[in-house]
């Protein structure tokens, strides 16, 4: 395998390994500007893995990685965004080592992260069913569900640790699903034929949320975790070259305040709601990641979106969010549409068999329903574009498939049905007001999940040193796509695990120089942000601030959704611009910046959200292969298959902030499958 | 339909508050509770008045963030979370009142929005099972049977927001307190705290300005995860057993 990415002149650069280096000094002379977007710049590469067997070089990593002794732990802080999963197990795993941790969140408690929405499962290669699963199998099943766009080495780490965060979650007291002899039950999920899936009903995420914020709330009690709630990172505080704090505004009293650490871990889940309608949670935002890579962390495949195939369909124009249904639903129920366009206002019970497209069964017969999501999505697009969606008009088009549990309810009993899927259809009546026990369920793709993320290396570190970035935040481990139950394997495993092992090699080799809050990097932080809500507040024009997030995501969907082209990208990038212009110039935020102002919070997640909104569509216009949820109306099969190209593509895309006037930089990570061999995928 | 909204609005901790009337119309039953709301800020928006602001986040009644007394219930008229409800549980011409959470245990930060740092802080004081992460024993290594598996994870369901203590005249917590007490009293690992959990947690609650519980079960009608008033009879069970155990 080979790749087109210009060869570097001299070693790889690694970010973080010259911090003191200029940005300009990693970039490669002339390097012309594309499209008028972007510019190349030199390759980078992951330089902390390990080499050699694949299985022992986590083990050798931490082996490596230098020790803190006790009695210097508590000399030493972290200051951790986001408790979520990620942030929150990583919060409680310091603290419990005994470092001075500050963790902060947005919500009112870090109980409310979004992880707790999640609801299908938690994926674990313990073999517990003896149907052939092993660490070796998940990571496969993983690097092979991204398309092979994620990296061997951590997805391994991923697979291998998986064992260990159900032992950590049990011994926690979080109530998984069990079989009567007591022990854990599993089910399997989209895209894999074993079952290795660990559940709690339809609320896995809640669960292991509540593991890990119990475990946080301990920390907070015994002193080694200060909480910062309601608080909203405005800012990162670069010393030197190094993360040294944040600047964050104290939601309820408006107060702008530093917060200074010898490390900061960002944990701040994805930015899904760029697209304004998603999965996400109102208040998910991309600010803290894009305040970090602006100034000068590496931003890792940003167009790689993850459109969930089971959702519950849009229902007007007011609708504020997408309410996601757990893929394990698949499981049992069927997919279908009428075969004929005729018939998709008729009452489904009236359909006869015959007439019925069961359209993933009859295209993939061995995954059938269990497809991976992009494949499930996509067709359930493709049937809707061809006319035979179902449900009601919005706008002039049906966008809905069935989800039919009728032969599931003719095989087991209600009461089962019930057992297993009880508050997924609960739910389901209570957003549709229909029963789903007697009439098909509709669900539509939705945006849930963004594979890209801060750009980081082994260690979880991004390419500004002592900034470490994990969970959904970060781009590494999904690849172009992300299998069922991956997210909550990875959250926890960089909370629990990885990042408290990598995090402490950094702390070991400090100290670092002490900062105070008179430094002018903190001022110029601080004084950054004060403008910048002050501009907010003082435009006071005629737009209300959803009203430009609702645009922008009418764009990105449109143009940087499950199907993009080079004309539409192009087009988008022209379009958010100029709204990025009017924005500027016409929103209007009242209120105080020293109060609760949630107009005022909204008003600067959308600000970043315009911005990245235009990189996501440049990654995905430069990326001319379809991949993963990425599909490229340029590059398919004679069939209209994804299609992707190894031979140019098989790289991170790692970019780099261009400065307000200048352009992005591109920097490329080429991905090297020493155990996994490259191929097309195929769930025929 | 056309709906004629009491909302209370309140500038911050400090000032009095009042309720200002607020007619909407051309509201969809398909819309959400807190979509009804957002389109009523964005015509305040519009108008030069503050929006108002209330908690939300994940719109799919699982957070637990969002909690409103809606004509003197809490959540609303349904059982669910005021994000799941749904305008087709009203009738066109309805005059509705919109309150904050009411307790002494809940200050008021602005408007609709309170503080329920006080529910943090009963977790913090035994709402845990102390396991060191990386320490844990093989998962298999105990079993936990199915049924106390079962109403383990029925407890473990709250989402605490909150509900259940505005549904109580007393404002008790007891009913979220006894959610946690239940979830982890059930399994083996919660055994070795069970005694200094249920005197720390109730502690911890009646410092906090929660009242007590005199067994009405507004709670239990109110909680949006139907969490059973018999968890309340668990935690007595629990603290009865500690204070024998003269703990």
């Amino acid at each position: 395998m080979t790749t087109t990415a210009p060869a570097p002149t001299t070693t790889p650069t690694t970010p973080g390994a010259d911090p003191a280096a200029p940005s300009e000094a990693r970039r490669e002379p002339n390097a012309g500007v594309v499209h008028g977007l972007y510019t190349e710049g030199s390759s980078i590469a992951d330089t902390k893995a390990p080499k050699g067997p694949i299985s022992g070089r986590w083990n050798q990593r931490k082996f490596d990685s230098a020790l803190v002794n006790p009695a210097n732990r508590r000399k030493l802080s972290v200051i951790i965004v986001g408790t979520g999963l990620a942030g929150g197990a990583a919060a409680a795993t310091l603290g419990e080592a005994g470092y001075h941790v500050k963790s902060f969140c947005y919500q009112d408690s870090p109980r409310r992260a979004h992880s707790i929405a999640a609801q299908g499962g938690i994926n674990a290669a313990k073999n517990y069913k003896e149907d052939g699963d092993s660490t070796y199998r998940l990571f496969y099943d993983t690097v092979k569900g991204g398309d092979y766009r994620s990296r061997e080495s951590n997805v391994y780490r991923l697979a291998e640790v998986s064992a260990n965060i159900i032992d950590q979650c049990v011994a926690q007291g979080v109530p998984f699903a069990r079989e009567y002899g007591g022990l854990l039950d599993n089910r399997s999920f989209g895209g894999v034929q074993v079952s290795r899936t660990f559940y709690a009903r339809g609320q896995t995420g809640q669960q292991l949320l509540l593991g890990a914020y119990q475990a946080l709330e301990r920390q907070i009690e015994a002193g080694t975790v200060e909480m910062f709630n309601r608080h909203d990172m405005l800012e990162l505080v670069v010393v030197d070259g190094r993360a040294r704090g944040i600047v964050a505004r104290d939601l309820v009293t408006g107060e702008v305040e530093t917060h200074l650490a010898d490390a900061v871990v960002l944990a701040t889940g994805g930015y899904g709601n760029v697209f304004f309608l998603s999965t996400n949670a109102m208040g998910s935002n991309v600010t803290a990641t894009w305040r970090a890579h602006r100034k000068g962390a590496y931003f890792g495949n940003p167009c790689y979106t993850q459109i969930h195939p089971t959702c519950i369909p849009v229902s007007g124009e007011h609708q504020s969010k997408l309410t996601l249904m757990s893929e394990s639903l698949r499981n049992d129920g069927r997919i279908w549409v009428p075969k004929n366009a005729e018939d998709c206002d008729k009452d489904p019970r009236e359909i006869p068999e015959e007439d019925r497209d069961y359209y993933l069964e009859r295209i993939y017969p061995s995954f059938g329903n269990l497809v991976p999501r992009d494949i499930a999505s996509r067709q359930a697009k493709n049937v809707c574009d061809e006319g035979r969606g179902v449900g009601p008009k919005v706008g002039d088009f049906r966008r809905g498939v069935y989800l039919d549990f009728t032969d599931a309810l003719q095989r087991m009993s209600a009461e089962t049905v019930a057992e297993k899927y009880g508050n997924l259809l609960d739910m389901y009546q209570r957003i549709t007001g229909e029963n789903p026990y007697e009439v098909p369920m509709r669900i539509y793709p939705a945006v849930h999940y963004t594979m890209g993320g801060l750009w980081v290396d082994y260690d979880l570190q991004s390419s500004i040193p002592g900034l470490f970035v994990a969970g959904e935040a970060n781009f590494s481990d999904h690849g172009a796509n992300r299998l069922g139950a991956s997210a909550l394997m990875q959250g926890l495993a960089d909370g629990y695990f990885v990042l408290p092992n990598t995090i402490r090699d950094y702390l070991a080799k400090g100290p670092y120089p002490k900062v105070d809050e008179k430094h002018e990097a903190v001022t110029e932080a601080r004084a950054s942000v004060d403008h910048r809500l002050q501009k907010l507040l003082s435009i006071n024009g005629e737009r209300s601030v959803d009203s430009f997030h609702k645009e922008l995501g009418h764009i990105m969907w449109e143009y940087c959704g499950m199907e993009r082209s080079e004309e539409g990208l192009l087009k988008a990038v022209d379009l958010i611009r100029s709204l990025r212009d009017e924005f500027w110039r016409n929103v209007r935020v009242l209120g105080a910046a020293d109060t609760l102002n949630q107009s005022l919070e909204k008003a600067g997640r959308v600000a970043d959200f315009l911005e990245l909104g235009e990189l996501m569509c440049i990654d995905a216009l430069h990326r001319r292969e379809s991949c993963g949820g990425h599909f490229r109306a340029e590059s398919q099969t004679e069939d209209g298959e994804a299609l992707r190209h190894d031979d140019e593509y098989a790289y991170v895309a790692a970019w780099e902030w261009g400065g307000d006037s200048g352009t992005p930089v591109l920097h490329k990570e080429d991905l090297v499958y020493e155990f996994v061999e490259l191929k097309q995928r195929s769930y025929k | 339909m056309n709906l004629t909204l009491n909302i209370w609005r309140q500038s911050g901790p400090s000032d009095k508050g009042e309720m200002r009337t607020y007619p909407v119309s051309d509201i969809s039953e398909d819309m959400s509770f807190l979509e009804m709301l957002d389109v009523l800020n964005e015509e305040l928006n519009a108008k030069g008045e503050e929006p108002i602001a209330f908690d939300h986040d994940c719109r799919e009644g699982i957070c637990g963030s969002c909690g409103l007394m809606i004509s003197g219930q809490a959540h609303g008229p349904e059982v669910t979370t005021t994000c799941q409800l749904h305008m087709r549980s009203f009738s066109d011409g309805d005059e509705i009142t919109v309150e904050p959470w009411r307790a002494d245990a809940f200050p008021v930060i602005k408007d609709l929005v309170v503080d329920r740092g006080s529910f943090d802080r009963i977790i913090q004081a035994g709402g845990f099972i102390s396991a060191n992460t990386g320490s844990a024993p093989e998962a298999h290594s105990v079993p936990v049977p199915k049924p106390a598996a079962d109403r383990s994870f029925m407890a473990a369901a709250c989402i605490g927001c909150g509900a259940c203590v505005a549904a109580c005249p007393n404002a008790s917590g007891m009913l979220f307190m006894g959610a946690k007490i239940t979830h982890l009293g059930e399994m083996p690992q919660g055994q070795p705290e069970r005694d200094a959990r249920v005197v720390q947690m109730v502690n911890t609650h009646d410092e906090e300005g929660f009242g007590g519980c005199t067994n009405v079960g507004a709670c239990a009608e109110a909680c949006p995860k139907e969490i059973p008033l018999d968890v309340i009879n668990q935690l007595n069970q629990d603290l009865r057993r500690a204070l024998t155990h003269g703990r």
